[in-house]
């Protein structure tokens, strides 16, 4: 059959190239026979195949499992090529990130009390993807799909200070994991945010909530520490949520 | 003043989960394992009430673990799917057979032979619902009638019948040394053997239905102590039980008559609080017992069930391949600005509220070759839209009661697009509240109110908060108007299209 020449071509029995990761290669010869396979393959089989003992390929698969590069049907335990892998390269889907994270920032806004909003760098504009109104159930409007400024909003700074080339008044920002907004954008008003990031570790949106500035920040101007742990929290939740694991 | 928490169990299709909720009505704690499907033949479902109950302990046990004191958790409520009908030997705690699911079609045929006797409008009358094979009544009177020797051990009094939440109750309180069997009148509307008014079990609607009387469990109040669990890590009063649409109702707070909520999953369920009014249905809704406090009069509600909405998502998304995951159906969706004139009638197996025509098959109508895979991804998410027109219509003819606010939760409330649609398309707000968990937390407020850790109905109305809000614009609704007609008319196609 045809993955078992692949399989064999590709696998281990070849020899390693010095100066390698071994465990990448091994990986990388996993993913040829399970995208050969057709989802048809088991642990023993994919071991076979790539001529390595049932246990290593099964931390292997488990791994690759965990950042979505393969899935396991649950019924017959059959590998095939993940969500994860047959997104590379394309960024994130907004609506899917809104999907993925609903639960936390509706958990944040109830523990807070503030309003909750999660953006996303589009070009050189800060995007709204998902927001939950402050619960007090006073009139609100949706802000989905709205711009922000980059500069002046908590959001927009966590999204610059991680992109290529972030300004230099913004390397606090990476430093500390958050960054603050004081009535920079609204007057009286302000906000904190928090990075989420992807199964790889990049900067996809970030996290935050914002509120009047007495109830956000201290008398000296640092943010209310219980709050900002609320923040940072829900976006390592995020994180998690989307497959980094070192959140 | 220290917290107190509630245990709720949600017993659902796929998995059985245990949360606990603080007064505040926020979940702190949720553990969740699934359990096996069983298709042993088309159309047949089944599960495996061990391992139901099995998962029930484990997940109680691990949630009550997850709370720092958990001697500060006062109470325990259960949410369960609806209609999944279990027969269980009284002595031994076995099941005579795997619990049939409310998926379950297999009574159909017996079904069809009651429903032509000539004393059969006596279900509706009685019960409040036509006869179907949707509820529980027919799969228990099919598991007498195929499962060998349980008619006569029945009518021995040696087998007890239950749906979900009277089987963990049983278990919960000791099973075969000294359970309690008894069910929530929710739970108990959906039998078709309740008399809807009294709350009690029909004796005509049993001798029609040909049951006996002996393993019926005792009918209670939704809210209300049920019993003393003693079977987890540590005891604990069950103090309310309620069918998981009647708990997503509860868990929205729609506590006056006229308030609604849909639940948008797999399908959509749409019920809407009628007050102690039973709401005689003519234009196909179905009437049913919302909730009833105890030592109050029952209050009741509308139902529609629409069998197929996030299911077509998944279609677009596994049968056809156009989308990765289902929230990109909005990404796919935003890429045009109309449905192009295709309407997509997901009547896979028919087509149930307000409709109630099983032999319909879904269509895709209205294709030219300007329709892109954009417009049918739109044409998916209007499906869903349209068939809630259907609905709310169909209840308003039935109740002529307004609807001030559609409170929404499930999977598709972060669909924007969608959630936008359905308000234009009803002309009438959509709100979302600040905890999903509506079913859950539903039976949590049902416990909770019979322990005392909520002091009233308008405590519970209280914790609930908007997290969203969709609004219709009057422009857009008007010219839903129009295209609510080919809607129409795509669903009488489908109709047509399937009948014999």
């Amino acid at each position: 059959m045809c993955w078992v020449t692949i399989g064999a071509r590709d696998g281990l029995a070849s020899g390693v190239v010095p100066g390698t990761v071994q465990s990448i290669e091994r990986a990388a010869a996993i993913l040829r026979v399970v995208a050969g396979s057709g989802g048809r393959l088991g642990v023993t089989d994919i071991a076979a195949a790539v001529g390595l003992a049932k246990t290593t390929a099964h931390s292997l698969l488990r791994t690759l499992l965990s950042v979505g590069f393969v899935e396991q049907d649950p019924a017959t335990g059959r590998y095939a090529l993940g969500p994860g892998l047959l997104r590379l390269g394309t960024p994130l889907d907004v609506n899917e990130l809104r999907a993925r994270s609903s639960n936390w920032a509706d958990a944040l806004a109830a523990r807070s009390g503030h309003a909750v909003r999660l953006a996303t760098l589009a070009g050189t504009e800060v995007v709204v993807v998902h927001h939950v109104f402050r619960p007090d159930d006073s009139a609100q409007v949706l802000e989905v799909g709205t711009t922000l400024p980059a500069r002046s909003t908590a959001l927009g700074k966590v999204l610059l200070a991680y992109a290529p080339a972030p300004p230099a008044e913004l390397a606090e920002v990476r430093t500390q994991g958050w960054a603050a907004e004081r009535g920079e954008h609204e007057q009286g008003m302000g906000a904190i945010a928090a990075p989420v990031r992807s199964a790889g570790g990049l900067v996809v949106a970030a996290l935050g909530v914002s509120g009047p500035l007495t109830s956000l920040f201290d008398g000296r101007g640092a943010p209310r520490s219980l709050l900002l742990a609320m923040v940072t929290d829900a976006a390592h939740a995020v994180s998690r949520e989307l497959g980094h694991s070192s959140a | 003043m220290p917290d107190r928490y509630v245990l709720a169990v949600d017993q659902g299709t796929t998995s059985t989960r245990s949360l606990v909720f603080d007064r505040g009505g926020r979940m702190v704690a949720v553990r969740q394992r699934e359990h096996h499907q069983y298709f042993p033949r088309p159309g047949w479902v089944e599960h495996d009430p061990m391992e139901i109950w099995a998962n029930t302990q484990r997940t109680a046990a691990q949630v009550l673990g997850d709370v720092p004191d958990a001697g500060d958790v006062v109470a325990l409520g259960i949410a369960n799917q609806r209609e999944t009908t279990v027969v269980w030997d009284r002595v031994t705690g076995r099941p005579v057979t795997r619990a049939l699911v409310w998926q379950d079609t297999r009574t159909a045929d017996l079904v069809t032979e009651l429903a032509a006797r000539p004393d059969a409008g006596l279900v509706a009358e009685r019960s409040g619902m036509a006869i179907a094979g949707y509820f529980s009544g027919p799969r228990l009177r099919w598991i007498l009638d195929h499962v060998p020797r349980a008619r006569e051990r029945a009518e021995r009094g040696e087998l007890l019948f239950g749906t979900m939440e009277t089987w963990l109750i049983w278990n919960l309180t000791g099973g075969p040394d000294g359970g309690v069997h008894v069910t929530d009148v929710t739970n108990a509307s959906r039998t078709l053997l309740m008399d809807v008014r009294s709350c009690r079990w029909d004796p005509d609607l049993l001798a029609f239905f040909d049951i006996p009387a002996e393993m019926l469990p005792e009918i209670r109040p939704s809210v209300g102590i049920l019993g003393q669990a003693t079977a987890l890590n540590r005891s604990l009063p069950i103090a309310g039980a309620l069918g998981d649409q009647q708990a997503a109702l509860f868990g929205q707070a729609c506590f006056a008559p006229g308030e609604a909520k849909c639940t948008y999953g797999t399908g959509s369920f749409l019920l809407q609080n009628t007050g102690t009014e039973l709401v005689r249905t003519r234009s196909g809704s179905i009437s049913t017992v919302a909730y009833q406090l105890a030592g109050e009069a029952p209050r009741y509600a509308l139902e529609g069930s629409v069998a197929v909405a996030g299911a077509l998502v998944q279609w677009l998304r596994d049968g056809l391949g156009l989308i990765g995951s289902a929230a990109e159906v909005e990404t796919l969706a935003r890429t045009v600005a109309d449905n192009g004139g295709c309407y997509v009638v997901p009547a896979f197996s028919g087509l149930l509220a307000p409709h109630w025509r099983g032999e319909a098959r879904g269509l895709v109508a209205g294709l030219t070759s300007y329709v892109t895979k954009g417009h049918l991804a739109r044409a998916v998410l209007e499906a869903t839209g349209w068939q809630t027109r259907d609905v709310v219509q169909a209840m308003a003819a039935d109740s002529g009661l307004s609807l001030p606010a559609l409170r929404v939760d499930g999977g598709m409330t972060t669909n924007n697009l969608l959630m936008q649609f359905v308000a234009d398309a009803l002309d009438t707000p959509v709100v979302r509240p600040m905890v999903g968990e509506t079913v859950s937390l539903g039976a949590a407020y049902a416990a909770g109110l019979a322990v005392g850790v909520w002091s009233d109905i308008e405590a519970l109305r209280r914790n609930w908060h908007r997290s969203a809000q969709w609004t219709p614009s009057p422009e857009r609704a008007q010219a839903l108007t129009a295209e609510y007609r080919c809607w129409e008319r795509a669903v009488e196609l489908s109709i047509a299209w399937g009948a014999p």
